[in-house]
């Protein structure tokens, strides 16, 4: 009997059997404890914020080094271009508010002050994607994928979960060269451990399977391997699940080896189908192996008010949608 | 200039009374969103809808309407309250705030609910495009005023103070900002966070004319926007001083209501505190 439900791979990955239970926490907790270890680890580590100290979690490093932190109010143009001047003498400043307000409000200050003039300003883009909820549309960022990977020199990174992102805060703090880390409001499953390990750019495999491969960020993770489960159990359908959270530099080599052993991909993410991860991974695909490939995502349209997990699933995000966009695959790659 | 009849008073001010009580019904039935701004700005939306602006509320569409932009969306409960109040859509229609489906978006937007004027929430954007709807108005020499209600932690974003040059530029005399001049933001107080005095001295020395009052007391609120509304040849600023929170009591100048709505047993004291107020303005009339 083993003493676990998981799959080789997901114990490569020191995954939580997470078929048992899961802890519900938002990914935004795991930012704000990344921080402050990295505000501990680096002195030149700043946080700097436009109002939104407790909802981006930096309220945490405000109270662990106050003389680290600094309040710029609702300035988020200010917020990069400070930022680009701090780290042009030396400075490692991480930046929050909203996805929607920063990079949203100001993208250009972001290309041409953090990308093309390549200063170490790391974005914490917070509240992003529908699962925002009440707040409705204006605060629903699921656009800023796009508007960032597009940018050259950007590192972008969507983690999992908490622990992920607190992961990924740390990482990124170390990497020299502008970043983006998104993540999100509301609670989401703990898949991922201490244990798990956490490269940039480099893809996980989060279950194994050869039949359809679900290529997912952000914590719709877990909904894709609660999806995969339920193509296993309903169908006999195997699928590999991909955690794929670094959006840019893309682990090309991961994606094209998940169409090569699977021969159908369904990508899945919390943003605009269009130009997200999921158009990233065509991308790549249409180049290096073509396969039959389809979307999870926001069909082009805007958000709205609502409970998270309604607008997941009116969206089309929900578990079942995914596993009706993997049958899918998988009857186009047989047809 | 019209003048406000004691009695015309009383109702305005019982009327301010029942929008803070539709804002806090909204509130708990959404289980999310933002009391204090709502609230202290209640007897401005009042004295607006109640007898500053041309407008039908039978006819939210009406070209020749004064707009009134909402800059600072997250207030949106007081707006949505007054428009229920002064007749565009049913009370019960409140309780739907925030909820999947509703008109009464968690901040306002135009496609949803035409007459709001714009789409906002995301702060600092509502003066640039109320100086468009002005010079628009004076393109075509039409006659509606234009309102642009904003926060004053929106006075940190830079697109703000564009539009403040621009309508200057303009000489867009048709043009009132009414400043919601509660001095808290979300990481609290404006002075704190990123000081923004001397305001009326900035908006001076961009060329407005200025104005401060209670923006409290509806009498010296309407006094003040009459008198501002004559001025010919520049934009004009009303600073409205108000107290967060505004009417209820354990709410009233603590900067943590921004962004929280009360639960069950707080509305009920707050509603409470409301109707022993209402019939206080009913037994002094
Ligand atoms: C561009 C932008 N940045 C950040 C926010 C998040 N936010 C909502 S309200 C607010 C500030 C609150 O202060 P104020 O505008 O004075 O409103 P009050 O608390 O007085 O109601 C912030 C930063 C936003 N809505 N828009
Ligand atoms: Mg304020």
């Amino acid at each position: 009997m083993p003493s676990t439900t998981l799959d080789a791979a997901a114990q490569a990955m020191r995954l939580i059997d997470y078929r048992t239970g899961v802890e519900l926490v938002p990914t935004r907790n795991g930012f704000g404890e990344g921080l402050i270890e990295a505000g501990t680890r680096d002195r030149n580590v700043l946080a700097i914020c436009a109002d939104l100290a407790e909802s981006t979690r930096m309220e945490g490093f405000k109270k662990a080094h106050p003389a680290q932190y600094l309040e710029i109010g609702v300035a988020e143009q200010m917020l990069v271009a400070l930022a680009g001047g701090l780290a042009a003498v030396g400075k490692i400043p991480w930046i929050a508010s909203y996805a929607m307000f920063n990079p949203g409000r100001s993208w250009e200050q972001v290309r041409t002050i953090m990308a093309l003039n390549d200063t170490n300003v790391k974005i914490a883009g917070a509240h992003a994607g529908v699962s925002v909820g009440p707040d409705g549309a204006t605060h629903q960022a699921i656009e800023d994928i796009a508007i960032m990977r597009v940018i050259p020199h950007m590192t972008v990174v969507v983690p999992c979960d908490a622990v992920q992102t607190k992961a990924a805060t740390l990482a990124l703090s170390k990497r020299v060269g502008p970043a983006y880390l998104r993540f999100a409001r509301e609670k989401s499953a703990i898949v991922t451990t201490d244990a798990t390990p956490f490269e940039i750019g480099k893809a996980q495999v989060f279950r194994e399977g050869s039949d359809v491969a679900i290529v997912a960020c952000g914590i719709l993770v877990y909904n894709a391997l609660m999806a995969a489960d339920l193509l296993a159990r309903e169908h006999g359908i195997e699928c590999r699940v991909v955690n794929n959270h670094t959006v840019k530099p893309m682990d090309e080599a991961a994606i094209v080896d998940a169409a090569q052993t699977c021969g159908a991909v369904v990508t899945v993410e919390e943003h605009q189908k269009h130009a997200g991860m999921g158009s990233r991974v065509a991308e790549i695909l249409a180049q290096r192996h073509p396969v039959p490939i389809e979307f999870i995502g926001v069909e082009d349209r805007f958000g709205q008010s609502g409970e998270p997990t309604e607008l997941i699933e009116y969206y089309g995000m929900g578990t079942r949608a995914i596993a009706d966009a993997a049958l899918r695959a998988h009857q186009r790659k047989t047809k | 200039m019209q003048t406000l009849s004691p009695e015309r008073l009383t109702e305005l001010r019982v009327k301010a009374n029942d929008v803070r009580a539709g804002i806090i019904r909204s509130l708990v039935a959404a289980g999310s969103g933002h009391s204090a701004g709502p609230l202290d700005m209640a007897d401005v939306f009042t004295a607006l809808y109640g007898h500053l602006m041309a407008h039908r509320p039978d006819q939210p569409d009406w070209p020749d309407r004064d707009r009134l932009l909402l800059s600072c969306g997250h207030i949106a409960p007081v707006r949505y309250s007054a428009m229920a109040n002064f007749g565009y859509f049913p009370v019960e229609e409140l309780l739907t705030l925030r909820k999947f489906g509703t008109r009464l978006q968690g901040h306002p937007e135009r496609v949803t609910l035409p007459s709001v004027e714009t789409t906002s929430g995301p702060l600092g954007e509502g003066l640039a495009q109320g100086t468009g709807m002005a010079l628009g108005a004076k393109l075509d020499g039409k006659a509606f005023h234009v309102w642009v209600v904003t926060s004053d932690a929106e006075h940190q974003c830079g697109l703000h103070w564009e539009a403040v040059m621009t309508a200057a530029k303009f000489g867009l005399d048709n043009l009132t900002a009414i400043v919601d001049r509660n001095f808290i933001q979300i990481d609290g107080s404006t002075e704190d966070v990123m000081p923004l005095e001397p305001l009326a001295e900035k908006y001076r020395a961009f060329n407005w004319d200025v104005f401060t009052c209670d923006g409290n007391d509806i009498a010296a609120f309407i006094a003040t926007a009459e008198q501002a509304r004559a001025t010919r040849g520049k934009p004009q600023v009303i600073i409205a001083n108000t107290v967060p929170g505004k009417g209820v009591s354990y709410m009233e100048g603590d900067y943590t209501w921004h962004g929280k709505p009360p639960n069950r047993e707080q509305a009920d004291r707050a509603l409470a505190e409301l109707h022993a107020e209402r019939e206080r303005i009913l037994a002094h009339a």
